[in-house]
């Protein structure tokens, strides 16, 4: 399959992502769209990691999963990346009973 | 260095003792300790200055080295005292007329606060220290030092009355007008500095050769400008009769005994600069001659006793000035000598009249103080002889040397000398006559009032008018008498290097005799006949309030000099200033600093709308800012 397919996938994904952030005011919403665009950039690290593998690095091992490896790493640091920020959308549903982000401009001024 | 002059140094150190006396304890001492301290050091100053003299007749000179004042790898500048025939000449005069004064203000300031009447007597000794150390430096740096004190110290007694608001102006006034002739005094000594190399009299006068013409005409009319603002000559000299302000022992000391005589001294002082120096010599001559003129014209039609003796001191200084233009550098050291006398006598004499008024110093309220006022009468009188050139009183002496001078340089000098002396005369005599002859014309309180003063005033005045009257006998020309000239003898050392330098170069033939006995009988007949008519035509002066019209008009206001000032240098400092204070400061360098300040405080306030707290906002504008660089990136 050409490359192109998934960077058009990924390009797709990430802009829904984006459009996401920017029109919804749920925290959790927003917090998925992240996650999705995160993703995107995931799938396009990967679809380049195994077309450069094509290219150049056959017949050896270490090239070939040197953006695999990248990939797991980001996997891991966004899961802690959503734990700690769940557990700021939970403090502020604590506190406003709410997950609207509009309401948090309270720093303002 | 074993020398019985080296104690001089307790010359002027005795009036700083007194300074610091009567200054820091003047809240203390009782006027008469005061009195008594003020005048004692000035007494013994003048005790051991007649010891100086005596020495120095002797054929015993000194040049005392203390300490070294500025001591640096390139210039050495020596704390030194150069005592010869000049400087103990002129201790004699500054000390002998100080102490007179001194005694004379212990009862005409009486009437002062006890500690004002201590400052007054700290600043008067202050100022006899500053002028010693004036006229016993041997170089001059340690001359500028006094010659700065002196400026101060007749700001300080010109201000004496600093509560009235014009008499502070006067003292402003006057320290200004010296500061700028101060700058050209130090102008000249710099660059005495950078062509030869020191500031010491004798090795300056011995390198004299080395320089050229240009530096020592460059040189001579720097220092020359410095003595116009001390001497008070052609164009500084308006401060002199505004320094009328101070109280009258004041004026007599600074104002025509002493102070106003430092450009004299300095000029007789460096006497083989100035002679090889032909351009400046004119310049002095003419100068001192358009002040005699200037000022005697000046005196004819005031009508403040002060003010006339003010302007008659300016004019004898130029006639000094003249003096020292033609090279009769003896004529005019005589002529500080016998000015000192009468016109310390003068102005104590009016001192005495204005405190039998009550203060009063308008001439035509006064009149008929002679049947009130007997010694004050008498010494008077012999002042104005004495001043107005009649033999056998001292003015005629030293005028008539420096007059003979004159006419051996240029007769037209002479004629317009001679002029300058009649007018003398004339104004003199007319302040003579409109204060002491004829009828009382002030209040009757006044009249009520009027009374000789104590002894503490008069015994000055008597010793002084002995002084005016018998002080030319030290001066007698050598057509007279030969060898009577006992002046010019004592003083011939002094000038020995010009003498040799004029022997060598010019060639002005010695007057005869029988010339000299004309231009003498011209200007005493002169001077008689515009003494006669001043008599005749004041003793029966009555007041008229006519105002002055036409030429009379324009000498009443002082040839409008003051009003020149204002307009020429005055105005257009002001309205500079006011230009670049509104203008240039406000508007340009504020604006500046102004505006950067709003410009920053407006745009931050404008900037501080992004941030709104709106976390979409945020993010939107993450994205825009991404995008735009997206774009640059890969497309421009």
């Amino acid at each position: 399959m050409p490359i192109s397919y998934y960077i058009v996938l990924s390009v797709t994904l990430f802009c829904i992502g984006i459009v996401g952030v920017l029109t919804r005011r749920n925290a959790i919403i927003i917090f998925m769209c992240i996650e999705l665009m995160l993703n995107a950039v995931n799938l396009l690290l990967v679809a380049f990691s195994k077309m450069h593998h094509l290219n150049l690095g056959a017949g050896n091992p270490t090239l070939a999963s040197e953006a695999q490896v990248f990939v797991f790493f980001i996997m891991v640091v966004a899961a802690a990346e959503v734990s700690v920020g769940l557990a700021i959308i939970v403090m502020i549903y604590r506190n406003t009973h709410s997950v609207d982000v509009n309401f948090l401009n309270r720093l303002k001024n | 260095m074993n020398n019985t002059l080296q104690i001089v140094w307790l010359i002027p150190f005795l009036p700083l003792i007194g300074f610091l006396i009567n200054g820091l304890f003047r809240k203390q001492l009782s006027k008469s300790l005061v009195g008594i301290i003020g005048s004692g050091v000035i007494l013994a100053a003048f005790i051991l200055s007649v010891y100086v003299f005596l020495q120095v007749k002797g054929g015993n000179t000194h040049l005392a080295h203390y300490f070294n004042f500025i001591n640096t790898t390139s210039l050495k500048v020596g704390f030194d005292f150069q005592i010869d025939q000049l400087s103990s000449l002129f201790l004699l005069i500054i000390t002998g007329v100080g102490f007179l004064i001194h005694v004379y203000s212990t009862s005409y300031m009486h009437e002062e606060e006890s500690k004002d009447f201590a400052k007054y007597f700290a600043y008067l000794n202050l100022f006899v220290f500053s002028m010693l150390l004036l006229v016993m430096g041997g170089n001059y740096i340690i001359m500028f030092i006094g010659w700065e004190g002196v400026g101060l110290c007749s700001y300080l007694l010109i201000g004496y009355w600093f509560k009235n608001n014009e008499y502070t102006d006067a003292a402003k006034k006057a320290f200004i007008m010296n500061r700028i002739g101060d700058l050209g005094f130090l102008l000249a000594v710099f660059w005495l500095l950078n062509k030869v190399g020191t500031v010491n009299y004798q090795d300056v006068f011995a390198n004299v050769d080395k320089l050229t013409p240009t530096d020592i005409t460059g040189i001579t009319l720097l220092l020359f400008v410095g003595a116009t603002g001390k001497s008070a000559q052609i164009p500084l000299y308006t401060w002199l009769p505004d320094a009328m302000a101070g109280p009258t022992p004041v004026s007599a000391l600074i104002h025509a005994a002493t102070m106003v005589t430092a450009g004299i001294y300095m000029i007789a002082r460096s006497n083989i600069l100035f002679t090889m120096a032909e351009l400046t010599q004119t310049v002095i001559a003419v100068v001192g001659l358009a002040t005699a003129i200037l000022a005697a014209t000046i005196a004819l039609k005031q009508n403040d006793i002060k003010k006339v003796l003010a302007y008659s001191t300016v004019s004898q200084l130029g006639y000094m000035f003249l003096g020292l233009g033609v090279g009769a550098y003896t004529g005019a050291v005589f002529h500080v000598m016998t000015h000192a006398f009468f016109k310390a006598l003068l102005f104590l004499g009016a001192g005495s009249v204005i405190h039998a008024m009550s203060g009063e110093q308008d001439m035509r309220n006064m009149g008929g103080l002679k049947k009130h006022m007997s010694i004050t009468h008498i010494t008077f009188l012999m002042g104005c002889i004495a001043i107005a050139g009649i033999p056998p009183f001292s003015g005629f002496f030293s005028k008539d040397e420096i007059l003979a001078g004159a006419f051996a340089k240029n007769p037209l000098y002479w004629g317009i000398g001679v002029l300058g002396a009649l007018m003398t005369a004339f104004y003199m005599f007319r302040l003579y006559a409109m204060t002491f002859l004829g009828k009382f014309r002030g209040t009757h309180e006044q009249e009520h009032h009027l009374h000789e003063s104590p002894s503490a005033i008069t015994i000055p005045l008597i010793v002084l008018a002995i002084l005016a009257v018998t002080g030319g006998f030290v001066g007698i020309p050598e057509v007279f008498a030969h060898g009577a000239h006992k002046l010019g003898a004592f003083l011939d050392p002094v000038f020995a290097d010009t003498n040799k330098y004029v022997a060598a170069h010019a060639h002005t033939e010695h007057l005869s005799h029988s010339t000299e006995y004309m231009l003498m009988g011209i200007s005493v007949a002169g001077a008689l006949a515009a003494l006669i008519f001043a008599w005749n035509k004041f003793s029966k002066y009555q007041k008229s309030d006519t105002e002055e019209t036409g030429i009379g008009k324009v000498l009443a206001n002082k040839w409008y000099v003051d009003e020149l000032y204002d307009a020429v240098i005055v105005k257009p400092r002001n309205s500079i200033a006011a230009f670049l204070n509104n203008i240039v400061e406000r508007k340009g360098v504020d604006g500046i600093v102004n505006g950067v300040g709003k410009a920053v405080n407006y745009g931050s306030r404008q900037i501080r709308l992004l941030q709104s707290g709106q976390v979409g906002g945020y993010v939107l504008l993450m994205v825009v800012g991404m995008l735009v660089l997206f774009i640059i990136k890969f497309f421009l």
